[in-house]
């Protein structure tokens, strides 16, 4: 039982992360049907800046607001000079802009920052919590914690503002959005804005226990992408959901087939899946955009 | 008259001989792959400072036998098949007279046929025990072994009476191929594997295998065969399980940015490593002292970083080349590969290099030393 425990903490700590990134995923594809690889750069972004600002002196909250800000820039820059100059071209060709952006953002944070790896001071101590026997960090249950508060500030936001009644009204029919009298340009930046600051409030949770270097983006857009899949591409729920999926038997996997096939465990499962169901979990089945 | 005659011919034999030396004077090519971006960053940037450094050292010294060195630096990104386009262009386009190359074992394993093919003399800075035997003619290595690092944990595990054992090992070729060269020691030491995990080079959380190892029964020590910021994860999270055994890291955590990123958890971690890491706490009467104190400061009065022992290896490299290149009197390839397999009692930072025909490394375990990571910092197990 105490393994079962830790598996399960395990799992749903990274699996927290991956939900973030497929989270990011989701809220620009419905926006604007990109899906966005430069999102593991944001949560690159959002813990590289925050490691740099509190070397150089500031402290950490205030870090972590310049690694936010800093990030969202990065994003709205991206849909201002890249994604918004193309609109009108493919899924695909914008695609390959997001994959260009994010390695020219992976360079530049080479270059910027440097190549090492770093971590953050944990925001509650280092002290396990020893919950029926397994050791979870008080770090993990923060970066659970708060992916809770994102996806609910993120469902009050789409369901109970106005803005969020727009973004939504823009995922569902552009052009009757915009007959309406909706800046649908301006709901696709905000989608970049959002997706930004979730990647970067990501990547400042979990550097502390993962680590950060200019070069995680990579896998995080992997594993995120492969949980937005699972998930449903376009559904919040389904992305959260999937993410976790993915960590849950990343860890189960890796603790009670075989450490040396957990990845293809992972991804197996995710293919039985989206042949069984091929629009994920909570995937709107059949929807063809005209 | 007599006086401006000797004069003239003074001149003009000085002529023909600054002719001659000049014509003598192209200059030594050296080319290098390395990987001073990517993964495995730490390794190829602190090679290519070092090597940039010294260059330049020696090119204001003179050069070699009077010719000064042409370098020629490419970055594979830790990509072995960037690592053998390179190697192409050095030897074909470049036409270097000596390969410095290979920063990671894919890496390296990849240019080695390279340099066989074109006979150029190779000299790689790859962990693993491939990437020096069999010998071939043209390939030489200066890090310690990775086959040599698990001797010496397995020495200190027997010395301490902890013979059965679990394994947790990285899956890049560092982690593999330690893995399997710690398996072909483990009945001359007496060592028992109980139980064995992997985990990727990228992965971010290594509980669950560390939790069945935790799980298992009789388990006296766990070695960590692996280098990058994955051991310090698994460093991490064993402290997080509460494991109480010892822990064994291997000579791929030989920074200080292994320490800085486990933080806490690194306390009383053992782990084989070149005598760099202690430079400054060796005795005064360790023949070693002088040449890894003398590097260190170097190095980190010129970086401004801390060294590291993968810097250490490019020392040690470009020195055992530039040395078979002064005694070869040229840099004629074959005369420089023939001298550099006659390199005896070379006192570089890794340790004593005495290479013969049968040995292209020239090291032995008297190299390493035994660490255990204390108050954040290295000490020496006596």
């Amino acid at each position: 039982m105490p393994e079962f425990l830790q598996f399960l903490a395990s799992g749903l700590t990274v699996g927290a992360i991956y939900a973030l990134v497929a989270l990011g995923f989701t809220l620009i594809y419905n926006a604007s049907d990109v899906i966005n690889f430069a999102q593991g750069e944001f949560v690159m972004l959002g813990g590289m800046v925050t490691v740099f600002a509190t070397a150089a002196g500031v402290p950490l909250p205030l870090a972590a607001l310049i690694a936010i800000v800093a990030t969202v820039l990065v994003g709205l820059a991206l849909h201002r000079f890249a994604i918004a100059p193309a609109r009108g071209a493919s899924a695909v060709t914008l695609i390959i802009i997001t994959i260009g952006a994010s390695i020219l953002l992976r360079g530049l944070a080479a270059v910027i920052f440097d190549k090492r790896f770093h971590s953050l001071p944990p925001i509650a101590g280092n002290k396990p919590l020893l919950v029926g026997g397994a050791a979870i960090l008080p770090q993990s249950i923060i970066v659970l914690a708060a992916t809770a508060v994102i996806v609910v500030l993120l469902w009050a936001l789409m369901t109970r503002t106005l803005i969020g009644k727009a973004l939504l009204a823009t995922a569902a029919n552009r052009l009757a959005a915009r007959l309406v009298g909706i800046d649908t340009g301006r709901m696709v930046g905000l989608s970049f804005v959002v997706s930004a600051a979730i990647g970067a409030i990501g990547g400042i949770l979990v550097t502390p226990i993962t680590l950060t270097s200019y070069d995680v983006g990579t896998l995080l857009a992997l594993k995120g992408f492969a949980a937005a899949m699972l998930g449903g591409m376009g559904s919040p729920l389904g992305a959260v959901l999937g993410g976790l999926i993915v960590g849950l038997l990343e860890a189960f996997g890796a603790g009670y087939v075989s450490s040396a096939y957990k990845d293809a465990i992972a991804f197996l499962v995710i293919l039985d899946v989206l042949f069984v169901m091929p629009h994920g979990l909570f995937g709107r089945a059949g929807v063809e955009r005209v | 008259m007599g006086t401006l005659h000797v004069a003239a011919a003074a001149a003009l034999t000085t002529l023909v001989f600054a002719g001659a030396t000049t014509a003598a004077n192209a200059e030594v090519k050296i080319g290098a792959v390395l990987s001073a971006t990517g993964p495995a960053s730490f390794l190829g940037d602190p090679e290519k400072k070092t090597l940039e450094m010294y260059v330049a050292d020696i090119n204001a010294k003179g050069g070699i036998n009077g010719q000064q060195i042409k370098l020629f630096v490419y970055d594979d990104g830790g990509d072995p098949n960037q690592a053998r386009t390179f190697g192409t262009r050095l030897i074909e386009e470049d036409k270097v007279d000596a390969l410095l190359a290979g920063s990671t074992t894919a890496t390296t394993m990849a240019i080695i046929p390279l340099a066989e093919e074109a006979k150029t003399p190779l000299i790689n800075f790859a962990g693993a025990v491939q990437a020096v035997y069999p010998v071939k003619p043209w390939n030489f290595k200066t890090p310690h072994t990775d086959l040599m690092a698990c001797e010496k944990i397995f020495e200190d595990l027997k010395k301490r009476n902890l013979t059965k054992i679990a394994m947790i090992s990285g899956t890049d070729a560092f982690g593999k191929s330690m893995h399997d060269q710690c398996k072909t020691v483990t009945t001359k030491y007496g060592i028992d594997v109980l139980h064995e995990e992997t985990y990727g080079p990228r992965d971010s959380d290594m509980t669950p295998q560390l939790t069945n190892i935790k799980g298992k029964a009789g388990v006296q020590a766990v070695v960590n065969p692996g280098f990058g910021q994955g051991p310090a994860i698994v460093t991490r999270n064993y402290r997080q399980l509460g494991i109480t055994v010892p822990l064994y890291e291997s000579h791929g955590v030989g920074s200080k940015q292994y320490i800085d990123l486990a933080g806490a958890a690194a306390e009383g971690v053992r782990l084989p490593a070149a005598a760099l890491l202690v430079a400054e706490k060796l005795p005064d009467n360790d023949p070693q002292k002088k040449v890894v104190v003398d590097y260190k400061k170097t190095y980190e009065a010129k970086t401004g970083q801390p060294v590291s022992t993968f810097g250490g290896h490019m020392y040690d490299g470009l020195m055992i080349l530039v040395d078979a290149m002064k005694r070869a009197g040229s840099a004629d390839k074959a005369k420089v590969r023939n001298e550099i397999e006659k390199t005896r009692g070379f006192m570089g930072t890794g340790g004593v290099v005495n290479m013969s025909p049968t040995d292209h490394l020239g090291l032995d375990l008297s190299a390493f030393r035994m660490l255990e990571i204390k108050n954040g910092d290295w000490t020496l197990v006596q």
